[in-house]
């Protein structure tokens, strides 16, 4: 059948059963535009800036098992989408961003609402595409989701020159694509993982550390069954936070910058380390140099290839997708017989409990100015820990991180990779369309909502009932530690003067809003709102401004000098 | 370590500036880079000297093989391997400096391509440290110009770049 380019584009979001497309309109994408007015299977949602509709986009593929859609048009479109696309692309989140471009003619004349957008892309997408032939359409739209999922996944853009969405061409959707410079490798290497099995046997004092590649690949459920098998200790980065559930027993808490005692010291100290789905980043590792002075084996699950020895050397690499080959792991020990070496590891739990003991979490629950981490822990509780939690970066994020305890994966959404301040409203938008029954919470700082605050905007046209919890502190609170430990507490810009009232804020976009002062109000105030099922509520906490994100490793040591909080 | 890279690449619009930006965004040094179709018209190979210590080759390999349209990536330098490139340059040939300018080309297995009353172009093939030595060895103050392809290499005997 004979389409136009623009119709071609809409078939292949419905082919590829596209719920909604996050977008904004401009000139060189009108023609799909007519075409998705036109139709009422790809739902469209309008954002008030391209940054939210990629964030939404994100948050979409983020607590789903899909691809997140964003559409935007040619020039500032595409450079306001660019933050979003880099967030994705630093978490490995699936996203096809279709970009409109000016006609193929126009192309390097600097036309109206012209940039080079596969040239500014290129370093933050997992590919690009720029459509130069209609016949090359739908297989590049095919090739975009393809990429997307498959392998580590990552955000594609595909632009499409204005003149192109208005020529017609036979259409075909291909059912399959073959690229012969692009195969993931899916099973482990047998060899290999027959190593690994006989490190974890021989292991005194084991690890098991894992990151956002867990929830990513949905191997949450054989990640638990070979803990569990194994009996060892478990650690999840930020990005890996619900891949096992943070109440059972045998979960340390997050490692890292901000981890927990027991956690990093675990991590630093162990003799077998077994990383799945988690790259040894900066901030879980700190130093790599003070990393390496105890001597550890470690095996390094990954099904990309670059992420392994790449900050740390690794003993036992194993490239290939994580259930696969948390499975081969699983079924290998069951069927050699070998327990691991129980005598040992009991001694090893010793340690670790002991480490538990300083409580490293620990805040003051007698105050009376609202502490903040009192505040994520009733929302937990509220929630009953079932709540999607979207969050900003700084302070607020690290909180969240630290006391809802994440049972499941895909409920915790941050910007871990790039750090994203304005991330959390509109991925809230995205998963609560995702989840429309669930509770959805944006954890959140005042200056992080404002960065994209233009959203409550579309969550009003689209009556989605987000919890904005923020802890409003005054403070770019993160900077303002930073300034107070390492800059001799001179808070060079780091005070947000000028706030508005964000109760009034919110009831001008149609929203209720609720300020609460008062630790003994702060249970009520969540309960109430998470009671109005149809309501976005925006609850501004008046939390402790001094109050400071611990433990904490500064940026450049080692995993065990941390900073605890004050003696309490 | 001075290494030689060779990849096979889909020969498509904007494929080269994936690999020179994954080199600039990362902080990796290429010394040379050539670039040509193959006999396969669809792939172009590439010849990349890059200067770095094992881990650092190490990852150059893994995110070249990271990039989408990269087909195969081999670092030929492991093993034993042809190394060439070509230079062209223009020199003043005047007087004396002419009969001298003739007998260095030929020395150097270069050919004159190229005669001018004033000035001769010289072709020459070799490796980088051949192509170097002829700079070195003929007055500098004659050179007028100077271009060079860049290093391409090939393993030798069975080792194979091919899909």
């Amino acid at each position: 059948m004979v389409l136009t380019g623009a119709e071609i584009v809409i078939r292949c979001l419905q082919e590829e059963k596209v719920e909604y497309v996050f977008g904004y309109p401009g000139g060189s994408v009108l023609f799909i535009y007519d075409e998705l007015f036109k139709q009422d299977k790809v739902r469209h949602v309008l954002v008030r800036h391209e940054q939210g509709a990629v964030h939404a986009a994100d948050g979409y593929a983020r607590s789903t098992e899909k691809v997140g859609v964003a559409l935007v048009t040619s020039g500032p479109g595409v450079t306001n989408a660019v933050t979003g696309i880099a967030t994705a692309h630093m978490d490995s989140i699936p996203l096809v961003i279709i970009s409109g471009q000016v006609p193929t003619a126009y192309i390097g004349q600097d036309a109206f609402q012209e940039v080079d957008t596969v040239g500014i892309t290129r370093p933050c997408v997992k590919h690009n595409f720029l459509v130069k032939d209609i016949q090359e359409l739908a297989s590049t739209i095919k090739k975009a989701f393809y990429l997307a999922k498959s392998g580590r996944p990552g955000p594609v853009l595909v632009d499409i020159p204005k003149d192109i969405s208005a020529m017609k061409c036979e259409y075909t959707y291909p059912k399959s694509i073959a690229m012969r410079s692009y195969n993931p490798v899916i099973k482990g290497h047998q060899g290999q993982i027959k190593k690994a099995v006989q490190l974890l046997l021989e292991a005194k004092r084991p690890m098991i550390y894992t990151g956002g590649g867990v929830i990513l690949s949905d191997a949450a459920d054989k990640l638990i069954k070979l803990v569990r098998q194994l009996g060892f200790p478990v650690t999840n980065t930020l990005m890996g936070l619900g891949g096992y559930p943070a109440t059972d027993k045998q979960f340390v808490g997050m490692l890292g910058m901000h981890g927990t005692y027991e956690a990093n010291m675990a991590m630093q100290h162990c003799d077998v380390l077994l990383a799945v789905g988690a790259r040894f980043d900066d901030r879980v590792i700190g130093n790599p140099a003070n990393f390496a002075e105890v001597p550890r084996k470690i095996i390094h699950i990954d099904i990309d290839p670059s992420s392994i020895s790449k900050r740390v050397k690794v003993d036992v690499p194993i490239v290939g997708d994580l259930p696969e080959v948390l499975d081969d792991i699983s079924k290998l020990l069951a069927a050699g017989g070998d327990r691991p070496d129980e005598k040992a590891v009991k001694a090893w739990w010793k340690q670790i409990d002991e480490w538990r003991g300083k409580d490293c979490l620990k805040y003051d629950r007698k105050s009376k100015i609202i502490k903040p981490q009192f505040v994520i822990e009733k929302l937990y509780e509220v929630t009953k820990g079932e709540a999607f939690v979207t969050s900003d970066v700084g302070q607020h994020q690290m909180w969240a991180a630290q006391y809802y305890k994440f049972d499941k994966p895909r409920r915790w959404m941050n910007s871990g990779g790039l750090g994203t301040m304005g991330f959390g409203l509109p991925a809230a938008m995205g998963v609560q369309l995702a989840h429309p029954e669930s509770p959805v919470a944006c954890v959140t700082g005042e200056g992080s909502i404002q960065m994209c605050i233009q959203e409550l905007s579309t969550c009003k046209q689209y009556r989605l009932p987000v919890k904005i919890v923020l802890l409003n502190n005054g403070f770019l609170g993160m900077v303002r530690q930073w300034q107070q430990l390492f800059h001799g507490n001179r808070y060079a810009e780091s005070y947000v003067d000028a706030l508005p009232d964000f109760v009034r804020l919110a009831e001008s976009y149609g929203h209720v809003g609720l300020r609460v002062d008062k630790p003994a109000d702060v249970e009520g105030a969540l309960k109430e709102a998470f009671k109005r099922k149809d309501d976005l509520v925006f609850l501004d906490f008046a939390i402790d401004p001094t109050e400071n994100v611990y433990p904490m490793v500064q940026g450049g040591k080692g995993l065990t000098e941390m900073i605890l909080s004050e003696e309490l | 370590m001075r290494h030689v890279i060779s990849l096979l690449i889909e020969n498509e619009a904007g494929a080269l500036s994936r690999v020179t930006g994954l080199f600039s965004a990362r902080a990796y040094n290429i010394e040379s880079l050539t670039v040509a179709p193959t006999e396969d018209s669809s792939m172009s190979r590439i010849t990349i000297v890059s200067v770095g210590s094992d881990d650092v080759i190490e990852q150059i390999t893994k995110q070249l093989n990271k990039l989408i349209e990269v087909i195969k990536v081999v670092d030929i330098s492991e093993a034993a391997h042809i190394e060439r490139e070509l230079m062209l340059v223009k020199v003043r040939a005047t007087g004396k400096d002419r009969e001298e300018m003739k007998r260095m080309s030929d020395i150097f297995r270069g050919r004159i391509i190229d005669v001018t009353e004033t000035t001769y172009v010289i072709e020459l093939t070799g490796n980088t440290a051949k192509l170097d030595s002829f700079i070195e060895a003929i007055d500098r103050t004659l050179i007028l110009e100077t271009v060079r392809t860049g290093v391409c290499g090939i393993g030798r005997g069975d080792r194979i770049l091919k899909v």
